[in-house]
């Protein structure tokens, strides 16, 4: 049984050089003083320029980790609260706020530049998290497809139940989707906790469908999307305007996709330094960075949300086609904290059972 | 073929007993630290958190109607599933093994495309197909269990055609034509002469059928809605979404519990052989199809084949084809312009590059790993060993994610954020793969053979060298290309990896697909229909190598 035990040995030796292979090549060149490890959602994007530039000044590199949805990351950085898997965690919205303030994994900073920022988005009076960006949730609506059949755009929660709209809204699943859960609270906010379960009900009647996620929704059902599916109307973003202009070619002239501004329900999304970094330092002076001028000018192109810090300019085609509601629906982050788990099941009840 | 041990080595049996044993311990070893540690981990979080047991979870997955109703739809859709399955591929693994006709090579290699295929991508496909809009809209199928059994016969097809496929074409069509001759019909020949012969094959097909669809994830997502939900389903909510540990370990025990049970009973089906099979080379059993009934029978389930498994991915090429404002290559240059300058942004290239480098980091994992494997069930059939390397088939990738997470985050095997978990991850998918692939080939090797050479006056060493190395070296070959397709396609346990940024095309079809806008859309598409045809060609390539072996799969 020699043999094989050379063939296991040259097989082993190839598996070694495979497996060094990737490190290796992304062994920086010039190795600045610190890296730090930003731990992260998949929807995270910032331009490289940006990030570099931060490495220039600072001499600190950011390794960018990313962990699944914004549930499924905040979720991991929870369970390895004992050996924490990065330096600063970003992508906690309003609607998981209060989870990941109970869980204890963030260390209290108050970032510099925090001034900046409108009290409407700063959330946390601990200051354990820091707000970087929002962007809202509303209804879209296919302006050409409401143009051809000749009737009026709806404008409220309410029209969305009339018969005239019977079978045109497409949604997604709160269970499932994180716009679709931000619209569930949309009617919690306006109709309130004894009511928004009524609205569902005629919802339901009037042939709402429910996707699982807003690709689903949004590419598969809704008009304007790449499936041209036959939904007018869909659940998706305030930013979903400048998306359908900026992501096509040629560029058209104006947004064929309009926005419901009564319908928006606001998520801002905050980033913190983890509890038990060995850079902590490093980590502040990331999370200080994010509320800086030019990353949050960045903001924008890159995620499609609108920065938290006044007086950034916006890109062209932000200012041009999207919408910003002047009064959106909220709802408080400690009440979403304690009760999403039975609004969630008894939205299922409602609607799917 | 031979079955006893004996029949590895020449030599003493003691050696052999140690060897096998010194083999065993590579794949147990791998599974023990990769998979059964880290699904203990958080399955112990969840019902005993600080080493007190909490049963409680468990008894409600009895007691709780919903989730009752959740294990009970799981099974049944399932089982439906693999009827389906077998019912529909059949056919045409007999028109493949049986009949000769110009391009059977290539659809016995494109046959396997889909079960490559990520869900992500299908997903897509199916509901491009079967959505409000598309082509097939007006049907209704859109979220309906319709939808998810065509698409779980859409993707193991293949499992079947090549698995029962493999064997048929090397039964000796003499039995049956014995059979007819004395007068049996044909349906009584199918049930008493070619059945039985089968009926392994058969029974490992279904059996992987049944473990897939059981654990079916993205399909019954993207396919069913949100009216469907599956245990992997709500483990996966229960755990990423919720973080409610205890009832998602509940829900992985009894996951666990019924796929050791499946193993177990189909792993009795596949052992139990009723007569000693004379097998003959595929190229002596088929023949052209003659008379008109053969024919049209060939052509039927070509057609079957070309709608069921074609049309899908059709539909991909068509949608990458075509930008706004006719056909074109614009989403294939979009792929390497959108996002540039961004963190989002990969080159085609690279990515095409990451996901070949990890496809062939894990296959090599899974064929050393699989073949100690396959070495050892050569010799001694341990039903424990073979059922022990299927399980990861059977447990969510999040729960194997998860558990990666809080497992091994100790020195000195602290891989979180390691980018070998990816590789490691999908090679535990590869491996009961390239088990079941190179076992038969292995025991398929003539003890008579060595006797002879042996009796010739060869030595040990040469009789390995020159009978068992050639026959070794074509069945790692094999093994290695499925999983090397597998890894390229492989998903699910990619996306619930903590991992730094080395995305592969799989997960540029989803961050693309995240995206609004025509192009991302268009560009998710492009990508799709690359990752399709490095796939096929994979696939392809190692079909050179399988002349006349016996693999299963």
């Amino acid at each position: 049984m020699r043999r094989p035990l050379l063939v296991i040995v040259a097989l082993a030796t190839v598996a070694g050089a495979l497996l060094t292979a990737p490190s290796a090549s992304a062994a920086p060149s010039a190795t600045p003083t610190t890296t730090i490890t930003l731990l992260t959602h998949d929807s995270f994007a910032a331009s490289k320029s940006v990030l570099a530039a931060f490495t220039k000044q600072s001499g600190i590199k950011v390794k960018i980790v990313q962990a699944g949805d914004a549930g499924a990351a905040l979720n991991q950085a929870i369970l390895t609260k004992s050996h924490p898997l990065g330096d600063v965690f970003f992508g906690v919205d309003n609607t998981f706020l209060s989870r990941a303030l109970d869980a204890g994994i963030f260390e209290p900073y108050v970032a510099n530049g925090l001034e900046t920022v409108p009290s409407e988005y700063q959330l946390d009076a601990s200051h354990h998290l820091t707000p970087i960006d929002h962007g809202d949730v509303c209804i879209n609506d296919d302006k050409q497809w409401f143009a051809q059949h000749h009737l009026a755009v709806p404008t409220t929660l309410a029209d969305l139940t009339k018969p005239a709209y019977k079978g045109l809204l497409v949604v997604e699943n709160p269970a499932t989707s994180s716009p679709g859960l931000a619209f569930q609270l949309a009617t919690i906010a306006q109709y309130g906790n004894d009511g928004w379960q009524a609205y569902w009900t005629k919802l339901r009647a009037n042939d709402v469908k429910v996707d699982d996620g807003w690709e689903s929704a949004y590419d598969g059902d809704f008009t304007q999307g790449a499936n041209k599916g036959t939904y007018p109307l869909v659940v998706s973003y305030a930013s979903s305007p400048p998306a359908a202009v900026y992501y096509a070619k040629p560029h058209p002239k104006t947004s064929p996709v309009g926005t419901m501004l009564s319908s928006c329900f606001r998520q801002v999304e905050f980033a913190g330094v983890l509890q038990g970094t060995q850079h902590a330092a490093a980590a502040r002076r990331f999370v200080d960075f994010m509320l800086s001028e030019k990353f949050q000018a960045d903001v924008p192109l890159q995620m499609f949300v609108f920065p938290v810090r006044d007086g950034t300019p916006l890109p062209a085609v932000f200012t041009k086609f999207a919408q910003v509601a002047p009064k959106p629906l909220s709802l408080p982050a400690s009440e979403i904290g304690a009760r999403r788990d039975e609004w969630i099941n008894q939205w299922q009840d409602t609607v799917l059972h | 073929m031979a079955r006893h041990g004996a029949a590895l080595t020449a030599s003493g049996s003691h050696g052999t007993r140690r060897a096998r044993a010194a083999l065993a311990v590579v794949p147990i070893t791998f599974l023990l630290l990769f998979f059964v540690y880290p699904v203990l981990a958080i399955v112990g979080r969840g019902l005993a958190p600080h080493w007190r047991a909490n049963l409680d979870p468990l008894r409600s997955v009895v007691t709780d109607a919903a989730l009752r109703h959740v294990v009970w739809f799981t099974l049944w859709q399932a089982t439906l599933s693999t009827v389906l399955t077998v019912v529909v591929a059949l056919p045409g693994a007999y028109v493949v093994a049986r009949y000769q006709f110009r391009g059977r090579r290539l659809v016995q290699a494109l046959v396997i495309v889909p079960f490559v295929l990520p869900t992500v991508v299908v997903g897509a496909a199916f509901s491009g197909l079967l959505g409000p809009g598309g082509p097939l809209g007006s049907l209704g199928l859109d979220q309906s269990l319709t939808a998810i059994l065509v698409a779980h016969v859409f993707f193991n097809y293949a499992v079947v055609v090549r698995t029962v496929g493999g064997m048929w074409s090397h039964l000796d069509p003499h039995q049956e034509e014995a059979a007819r001759v004395l007068g049996a019909s044909r349906l009584r020949t199918f049930r008493e002469v070619t059945l039985p012969a089968l009926r392994p094959a058969l029974a490992g097909a279904a059996a992987i059928v049944f473990l897939f669809t059981f654990t079916s994830f993205g399909v019954i997502l993207i396919l069913g809605g949100p009216r469907f939900s599956t245990l992997e389903t709500e483990i996966y909510r229960q755990t990423a979404e919720l973080l409610n540990l205890p009832l998602a370990a509940a829900l992985t025990t009894v996951q666990l519990l019924a796929i050791v049970l499946l193993l177990f009973v189909t792993g009795r089906l596949e052992g139990r052989r009723t007569a000693a099979l004379r097998l003959r080379p595929a190229t002596e059993t088929a023949e052209r199809p003659r008379t008109p009934g053969a024919k049209a029978f060939v052509a039927a389930n070509l057609v079957v084949m070309a709608v069921l498994l074609g049309g899908p991915l059709l539909v991909l090429v068509e949608r990458s084809l075509h930008p706004p404002g006719g056909y074109g290559l614009g989403f294939y240059r979009a792929l390497g312009e959108v996002h540039q300058g961004s963190t989002l942004f990969v080159s085609p290239m690279e990515a095409v590059g990451n996901s070949l480098r990890f496809a062939a980091m894990a296959t090599v994992i899974a064929v050393l790993v699989g073949g100690c494997g396959a070495f050892v069930l050569a010799s001694s059939r341990s039903r424990a060993l073979d059922t022990f390397l299927s399980l990861p088939l059977g447990v969510s990738a999040v729960t194997v994610g998860f558990g990666f997470l809080i497992a091994l985050d100790h020195a000195p095997f602290d891989f979180r954020g390691s980018p070998y978990l990816v590789p490691i991850a999908q090679a535990l998918v590869a491996i009961p793969f390239v088990v079941r692939t190179m076992t038969p080939i292995l025991r398929a090797i003539d003890p008579r053979l060595r006797e002879a050479a042996a009796t010739l006056g060869a030595s040990p060493s040469r009789v390995w060298s020159e009978i068992d190395l050639p026959i070794v070296m074509r069945a790692a070959t094999v093994a290695a290309g499925f999983a090397f397709a597998i890894s390229l396609g492989e998903f699910g346990a990619t996306l619930f990896i903590v991992r730094p940024d080395y995305p592969t095309l799989p997960v540029v079809v989803y961050r693309l697909l995240g995206q609004p806008g025509p192009l991302n859309f268009g560009a998710a598409m492009a990508a799709s229909v690359i990752l399709m045809t490095l796939t096929a060609l994979a696939v392809l390539a190692i079909d050179r190598f399988r002349v006349g072996s016996l693999g299963t799969f």
